[in-house]
């Protein structure tokens, strides 16, 4: 396994497109691209878009999609190889930058191998099909006495074998194959597929030697740190860089106009300082004075804000969904519930900062290297930030990004606004620059995660059993960062979680109320699962204990009978992340499945002892289905989290050990916002700026992680976000087991002292 | 003027006094494997070692480095076979990786003072050095594998 960064590679060259090229789902374009450069290399021949073999038997494999931590760049290639029947001792793997004839390179929504998994294995196959086809016309044989196995393509009965080096520039040759025509592999004959595979660049890793954005260097580059407006929608009236042109190696200031609104992708705007090294440029804008003009959001105040929230979601909303006549089934019920929930703002607080280094290119174009969950879109970003039309192909190609290993995303490397103040200086400097973001840039100058206020109601029969569900949410929507006039949360948002409810409720209405974002809202790991599975599995669990029954027996109750559930038939828009509800329905069968087997693995309803107490939650999101059980002790020194369980149903595993890093990690993604995760807004501007005010856990607090993955046949859904929700409520119930404390605020902090 | 040595090579730096190690490092230097990740001692991924112990080097000042012995990332071992790097690579332990560097130089720190830690002495040595990923997990048993090893 060998790792080929396209970024240390130089400029894309001009040659048509080699011999052997298909594309699959979308038009060939006639220039070729990054990929086809890369794959071109060292003699090696093209087969596809995702594969080059070479002579030497070197197989080099296309990472479509960007590698944010989640184990892309080793799992994606991993489906290719296993179709090819590829060594993957012998696999070189090349970051692709941003191609259309790709497809979907984005990572977010726990959605890269969901959205591709058919074209990387198809992308294998008919290379195989290739390779089998030339063997078979090398020996004069028919293709069916011919097998590809371990990297090469035998003939039993002759016992003959050719490589696949040997092979590369004959099969190339070969007539492409259709889909109909080439034959996926059984589950059983799978190699790598479902196997625990280490990370592709673990090595480089541990050697200090992998290169993220933030190492990108070039000859003559110049670093700039902006000093951003304190408020969204803020401009500079007044400014004095004079102490700050006299730091040592500081070369000239520039005004990067903001202030847009909705703020979309674009800078934040505010002064940048250039320097010779980064320490140079944060000195002087420390020196810097500005006076802003704050804008509409300068009098936002969260404290306020929340209050006005959680008044919100006491009326009612929009209906978003409806089933029965929850009214009438209130009045009637034998007893009712309500419980409020409110989670605040979080910021990502990925380990690398937003960082991007730019310069202009000969051709009138710019080139870009920098951390990005989302390829395309940023080149869409940058190339109109430096005046080129993103809506021309051709000038669009001028726009290149280099799409480097990334420091954490989580969703905020999904916004390319990074990249844009990069372009931006470089253009105007017309010198390379990296723009580096502080930590206390990147904490208060965020998409935050949604602030979000949960009102619910239950009522139960005089059997025990619940007759009526009401939820209700109010939160700023992340498409008020991209659209003026949006007053409450959208369909895709209430589709994580209250549209997509799978009780067997008779009477259910999901509402939405009224929000107006006054800062940057965008997706954060798991976005308003988050939100909704904490009051959902929190709400359950209240119920549970009021009915004196076992909340994970509960939850099987409510969930109710195998079935599929279609949010249409109760007025809903089907939202199921984009997929139809035929290809990934909602099947409640496979959410009870992984409650029923949490039980088991977490040893659930076994004696504990005093102040000891395990909690359960679940949810099914980004079409994976996930339960989760934690185990907590309240001590002297406040609550102590021993063990997380979690069981995963994502369909097909692919990599299961970067499965199994993703539960582990994501259950302590959920815990440093449960217990710690408060952003708070006074006058427009974010009160905090670092690790010490927004705390993330440390190793003292971590928990062991245990995580059992289905055996599935369904088709593989994602796992990068799903741990994160189901761990908080799961958290939040274990603590009202073991203390008696109910917690309906996030975070924890300092709830269970008095 | 101020002389040091990192990975063993001779610096003579006539710089401003009041950088930190970190940027030196990163923007004079090249060597990149050390990480910036708060700029103000919280988090860990700029650890490296000063005269044999672990220290944020966003936090050392270069005027203050006269005579020291520095060692990054890059010195650790030539081709990455230090017991703990190796100990990484078999328990799979990053996941974006970015905090690596720093989580590991830390360890190798704890281990040179305490060559069997235990679950405690571990939690206390690297509770500094944040993980966002959240790899504590494997950086744990890494590190008592390697303990095992040296």
């Amino acid at each position: 396994m060998n790792i080929e960064n396209v970024s240390r590679r130089g400029f894309m060259k001009g040659s048509a497109v080699g011999a052997g090229v298909f594309a699959i789902g979308v038009p060939m374009m006639a220039k070729a691209t990054m990929i086809d450069q890369i794959m071109d290399q060292d003699g090696a021949i093209q087969m596809n878009l995702y594969l080059s073999i070479a002579t030497d038997d070197t197989v080099h494999l296309t990472a479509m999609s960007p590698e944010i931590g989640q184990g892309a760049r080793t799992a994606m290639p991993q489906i290719i190889a296993d179709e090819l029947e590829a060594d993957w001792d012998k696999v070189v793997i090349h970051q692709a930058g941003p191609d259309p004839r790709l497809g979907d390179q984005g990572v977010g929504g726990s959605s890269a191998i969901r959205e591709n998994w058919d074209n990387l294995r198809f992308a294998g196959a008919i290379a195989r099909t290739m390779l089998e086809r030339s063997a078979a016309e090398v020996w004069g044989v028919n293709v069916s006495e011919v097998k590809a196995k371990n990297h090469a393509v035998h003939h039993a009965a002759s016992g003959r074998s050719l490589s696949y080096g040997e092979l590369a520039s004959t099969a190339s040759r070969q007539e492409m194959p259709s889909r109909e025509e080439v034959t996926l592999k059984t589950k059983a004959e799978y190699s790598l597929i479902g196997k625990d595979i280490g990370p592709v660049d673990g090595k480089d890793i541990a050697m200090g030697k992998a290169i993220f954005s933030i190492d990108v260097s070039l000859p003559g580059m110049k670093h700039a740190i902006i000093v951003r407006s304190p408020v969204v929608g803020g401009t500079i009236k007044l400014y004095d860089d004079s102490e700050a042109l006299k730091v040592p190696g500081v070369i000239a200031t520039h005004v990067i106009e903001g202030g847009t609104l909705p703020p979309q992708f674009k800078s934040i705007g505010g002064l940048a300082i250039l320097a010779d090294n980064t320490w140079a440029a944060k000195r002087a804008a420390d020196l810097v004075t500005i006076e802003w003009n704050k804008g509409p959001n300068g009098d936002y105040d969260s404290v306020a804000y929340e209050e006005q929230l959680k008044s919100v979601v006491q009326q009612p909303g929009q209906t978003v969904i409806k089933r029965g006549d929850v009214a009438s089934a209130m009045a009637g019920a034998a007893k009712t519930m309500s419980a409020d929930y409110y989670i605040p703002l979080q910021v990502h607080a990925q380990m690398e900062p937003p960082v991007a280094t730019a310069r202009m290119t000969d051709d009138g174009g710019v080139e870009v290297w920098m951390p990005t969950q989302g390829p395309v879109g940023a080149q869409q970003q940058v190339a109109a930030a430096v005046g080129l039309n993103p809506q021309n192909p051709e000038e669009l190609a001028k726009a290149r990004i280099h799409v480097t290993l990334t420091g954490g995303g989580f969703g905020r490397k999904g916004k390319p606004d990074f990249g844009v103040e990069a372009a931006m200086l470089a253009k105007h400097f017309n010198m390379p620059v990296k723009v580096t973001w502080t930590r206390e840039d990147d904490t208060r100058h965020g998409y935050y995660h949604s602030c979000c206020a949960q009102h619910l109601e239950a009522g139960i029969d005089e059997n025990g059993k619940p007759i009526a569900w009401l939820h209700r949410t109010a939160f700023p929507s992340i498409s008020s960062t991209f659209a003026p006039n949006v007053t409450a949360g959208s369909a895709f948002e209430v589709g994580q979680g209250v549209t997509d409810n799978p009780f067997d409720i008779p009477n259910m209405q999901g509402e939405v109320g009224e929000a107006i974002a006054h800062v940057r809202i965008g997706w954060f790991r798991a976005v308003h699962n988050i939100n909704h599975a904490f009051a959902i599995s929190s709400f359950a669990d209240e119920m549970a204990h009021e009915l004196g029954k076992d909340p994970a027996d509960f939850l099987l109750e409510l969930i109710g009978e195998p079935r599929l559930i279609n949010p249409e038939d109760d007025g809903a828009q089907v939202m199921n992340y984009g997929r139809s509800l035929e290809e990934f329905p909602i099947d409640t069968a496979r959410m009870a499945h992984t409650i029923r087997e949490v039980k088991k693995m977490s040893g659930w309803g076994k004696e504990l002892p005093e102040g000891r107490g395990m909690g359960i939650a679940f949810q099914r999101l980004f079409l994976t289905y996930v339960a989760c059980v934690v185990d907590v002790e309240k001590t002297d020194m406040g609550i102590k989290v021993h063990d997380v369980y979690y069981v995963v149903d994502c369909g097909q595993a692919v990599n299961t050990d970067r499965i199994k890093a993703q539960f582990e990690g994501g259950a302590l993604y959920g815990m440093s916002a449960a217990m710690y995760g408060d952003i708070t807004d006074t006058e427009g501007s974010i009160d905090q700026s670092n690790f010490h005010d927004y705390e993330v856990v440390r190793m003292g607090d971590a928990p062991t992680v245990h995580v059992q993955i289905v055996d599935s046949d369904h088709k593989p859904t994602g796992v990068g976000e799903p741990p994160t929700p189901p761990f908080i409520p799961a958290l939040t119930n274990a603590i009202f087991k073991a203390t008696g404390k109910r917690i309906r605020r996030l975070p924890i902090r300092d709830q269970l002292d008095t | 003027m101020v002389k040091m040595t990192i990975n063993g090579q001779s610096v003579d730096y006539a710089g401003d006094p009041e950088m930190p190690l970190l940027w030196y490092l990163r923007d004079e230097r090249g060597a990149t494997g050390t990480k910036f990740g708060c700029g103000v001692g919280l988090c860990g991924a700029c650890t490296v070692h000063v005269d044999g112990y672990a220290n944020r080097s966003c936090q050392m000042f270069m005027g203050d480095l006269e005579g020291a012995k520095i060692t990054t990332i890059e010195g650790l071992s030539e081709d990455g076979t230090h017991a703990l790097q190796k100990a990484w690579i078999d328990h799979k332990v990053p996941q974006c990786g970015y905090c690596q560097a720093g989580q590991i130089m830390q360890a190798a720190s704890l281990l040179a003072e305490n060559p069997n830690p235990t679950d405690e002495d571990i939690d206390i040595a690297m509770q500094g050095n944040i993980c966002r990923c959240g790899t504590y997990q494997r950086i744990k048993s890494a590190i008592k594998q390697a303990a095992e090893e040296m």
